[in-house]
């Protein structure tokens, strides 16, 4: 019986492992043959070519690993920011479909069957080329607020320049460590005592005295830079000084939250509507008001349905982002997998570490969600 | 009845094996490329996803381009017909995958030889059927007309995966001029960027620049600086390790050089048979046996240059008449002040 039970997963194993080998012999055969050498020696080699858009310093003296960095923070970035947007986004649209108002909810169902059947490429392209076409060139662009610019070779705004810019980053952690004690304070109050304490006032009141204090005695002082026109020559500009975002990395952000928000708002519609009528009517009952129903009843056990479909759209998203290549965000795609790849010729190599790198963000997204799903699961008492 | 049938059936086929056994050369049997492209009836040929001149498909799916005539005269040689080529649009990211792995076996997309691509990644470069060189387009607008006026914080729009981003990091860091660069997977994204003023210069070959400032919304907006800061020999390449089909891609792009040098031209090489000099009877077929250490028979270059025409009858039928680059420039016979230059085929 064991032996019936163990053998066809022995097999199994077996023709995976001969499946790999095969794989693995046939590549090393033929890339001897045409005299490819396999190793990842290269990464420490210098990459001699630019990248346009680096969070970390970087230029062409640095080696191919300090490249794939780069590539990876920007590919990090992207989806940072894009999981923020779409879930901001995502749950307002979800919301606004179970509106009794007509116009929002309509209006919010137009908007999510409009954007997600067309093509996320397409999209990407939209904003990026009609985008371009559309914005002013930057002698020609307006200010908006006074000091920020919106032209076709970026967005331009003034940049903050900290002085002791870590005290002021201790003080803000700190606040949040305080805020953390407080709220544990008050809830074991409120289980022993009943007694209900303003913990919203007081941590927004942490939050913004601890940093100011540290402005009045601890020596941060903060000044800012704002972009100033300058001529390349007769009719080409660019603004130089403050802060200045690539377009290719604002449309393929708004393109990404665009499109992913709409699966999110159909994953926060099906989360609320799969709460019971009952829970909703019985919290009502009991004096609970609209918001209250909202934060205590409905949400609480929506999350748990929302949570594992949404996890799937975050990873939609950071895997999406390697579209980037198509509009010249210097992604890891486009920077790691693509130039570097082209002048080392390592294929393989590179390819095995590009989809390595992938694997891990997606795995350590879902790991997260999941330790999340599991945290605000109900827990049968 | 079925018995007979059975051995009627076996006798011809052994007799078909045999056939194939003896007509089949030496060269044939050491080249598994030639083989498999004479089974196959086509020769398979990597091309880019458009550039008129080199390689660009009509709207009907016609390829032309003096890239596309290398492939075209192989498939002449090999097959003795000049339109059985497979032609696959290739990215620049794409190329030398796609060769070493065996999905093409002529790469002829407008492709630099340099030295770390000869001896890294398995590709042998065959010759260069165009001596080009990279230079910056701006818009006229801008005033700009020497690489000299460009100033610091200048955007670049080019290619990935080309020498280009290399010579342009080389070419701004040692003038010490910051600049954006802005790389994209396709030309045609390139050309819209620029077009679209994302950045004040485009920067690849010159030959290339030529060609899509034919594409742009209104060439004559922009102007090719005269500046060259890099040397980019362009030419076929094919996969290490064959040798014959080597030789063969080789000489067939040899053969349309000389045969220019030697006023054979696709209209006359029939009256060059009976020529005095043997230098072009070798060339025409009608002496020697110049296609035996490849395994081809001797009309092999008598086939390319009447089905595709000598190097100047393609290059005026690609570049010079559509406009794109007129002068030959370096791209003349070295016996008129030009650098073509290539061994004899004897």
């Amino acid at each position: 019986m064991k032996l019936k039970k163990i053998l066809p997963q022995a097999i199994t194993l077996l023709v995976v492992i001969l499946i790999f080998g095969f794989f693995t012999m046939n590549a090393q055969l033929n890339m001897e043959n045409r005299g490819i050498d396999f190793g990842y020696g290269f990464l420490s080699q210098e990459s001699s070519f630019d990248v346009q858009f680096s969070l970390i310093e970087y230029s062409g003296s640095d080696s191919y690993a300090r490249a794939y960095l780069v590539g990876l923070l920007n590919t990090l970035l992207v989806s940072i920011l894009g999981i923020i947007l779409c879930t901001i986004l995502g749950v307002i649209v979800g919301i606004a479909r179970l509106s009794p108002n007509y116009l929002i909810r309509t209006t919010a169902a137009w908007y999510v069957e409009f954007f997600r059947n067309i093509p996320l490429l397409l999209q990407i392209f939209f904003w990026y080329y009609a985008a371009l076409r559309a914005l002013p060139l930057p002698q020609d662009a307006e200010a908006i607020f006074g000091a920020s610019y919106l032209t076709i070779k970026g967005f331009y705004t003034p940049s903050l320049i900290w002085e002791n810019l870590d005290i002021f980053i201790y003080s803000v952690v700190a606040a949040i460590i305080a805020i953390i004690f407080v709220r544990i304070q008050a809830k074991k109050l409120r289980e022993n005592v009943g007694k209900h304490l303003p913990v919203l006032n007081i941590s927004i009141a942490i939050l913004f005295v601890l940093p100011l204090l540290t402005f009045l005695f601890g020596g941060v002082n903060v000044g800012y830079e704002t972009p100033e026109l300058k001529q390349l020559a007769k009719t080409s500009f660019k603004f130089e000084g403050g802060l200045s975002i690539p377009p290719e990395l604002l449309s393929l952000v708004i393109a990404l939250s665009l499109y992913t928000a709409t699966f999110v708002a159909e994953c926060v519609r099906a989360g609320i509507q799969g709460v019971g009528k009952g829970q909703r009517e019985a919290a009502s009952s009991i004096g609970l008001n609209r918001k209250q129903v909202l934060n205590l009843i409905i949400m609480p056990q929506a999350l748990r349905i929302i949570i594992p479909p949404t996890t799937n759209q975050y990873l939609n998203l950071t895997k999406n982002s390697s579209l980037a290549a198509a509009i010249a965000y210097p992604d890891l795609v486009l920077v790691f997998a693509g130039t570097a790849l082209m002048q080392t010729g390592k294929a393989i190599e590179i390819v095995s570490i590009t989809m390595l790198t992938y694997l891990t963000l997606s795995l350590s997204i879902s790991f997260f969600m999941n330790w999340y799903n599991a945290k605000i699961a109900i827990v049968e008492k | 009845m079925f018995k007979y049938l059975k051995q009627l059936t076996s006798l011809v086929a052994m007799v078909a094996v045999l056939f194939t056994f003896t007509t089949e050369t030496m060269a044939a049997k050491k080249s598994k490329t030639l083989k498999n492209t004479q089974k196959k009836g086509f020769v398979r040929c990597g091309v880019s996803q458009g550039l008129p001149g080199f390689s660009n498909a009509d709207a009907a799916g016609n390829w032309t381009g003096i890239d596309v005539d290398v492939c075209r005269a192989v498939a002449a040689a090999v097959l003795g017909d000049a339109s059985k080529v497979k032609f696959t649009p290739l990215s620049a990211k794409e190329r030398f995958t796609a060769l070493t792995s065996g999905e093409i076996d002529i790469l002829s997309r407008n492709t630099t030889w340099t030295l770390s691509r000869d001896a890294d990644i398995g590709l042998t470069f065959v010759g260069v059927n165009f001596y080009d060189g990279q230079g910056f387009m701006v818009r006229k607008s801008s005033g700009i007309t020497s690489t000299d006026q460009f100033k610091n914080g200048i955007s670049a729009c080019t290619n990935i995966g080309t020498t280009t981003e290399l010579n342009m990091r080389d070419f701004f860091n040692s003038r010490g001029i910051s600049y954006e660069p802005v790389a994209f997977e396709k030309a045609d994204e390139v050309v819209a960027a620029y077009d679209a003023g994302r950045c004040d210069t485009y920067t690849t070959d010159k030959s290339g620049l030529a060609a899509q400032r034919t594409k742009m919304s209104n060439p004559d907006e922009h102007i090719v600086l005269p500046e060259t800061i890099s040397k980019e020999p362009l030419g076929p390449v094919v996969r290490q390790g064959d040798s014959v089909w080597e030789d063969i891609v080789r000489w067939s792009l040899n053969t349309m050089i000389e045969a220019e040098e030697y006023g054979i031209t696709s209209s006359n090489a029939d009256m060059m048979k009976t020529s005095d000099n043997p230098a072009i009877k070798r060339l025409v077929g009608a002496e020697g046996e110049m296609g035996a250490a490849f395994g081809l028979d001797n009309d092999w270059n008598y086939r390319i240059i009447t089905q595709v025409g000598n190097y100047g009858e393609s290059y005026k039928r690609n570049i010079a008449d559509t406009g794109i680059l007129p002068d030959r420039g370096p791209n003349e016979l070295w016996t008129k002040g030009g650098i073509l230059y290539v061994p004899p085929a004897r």
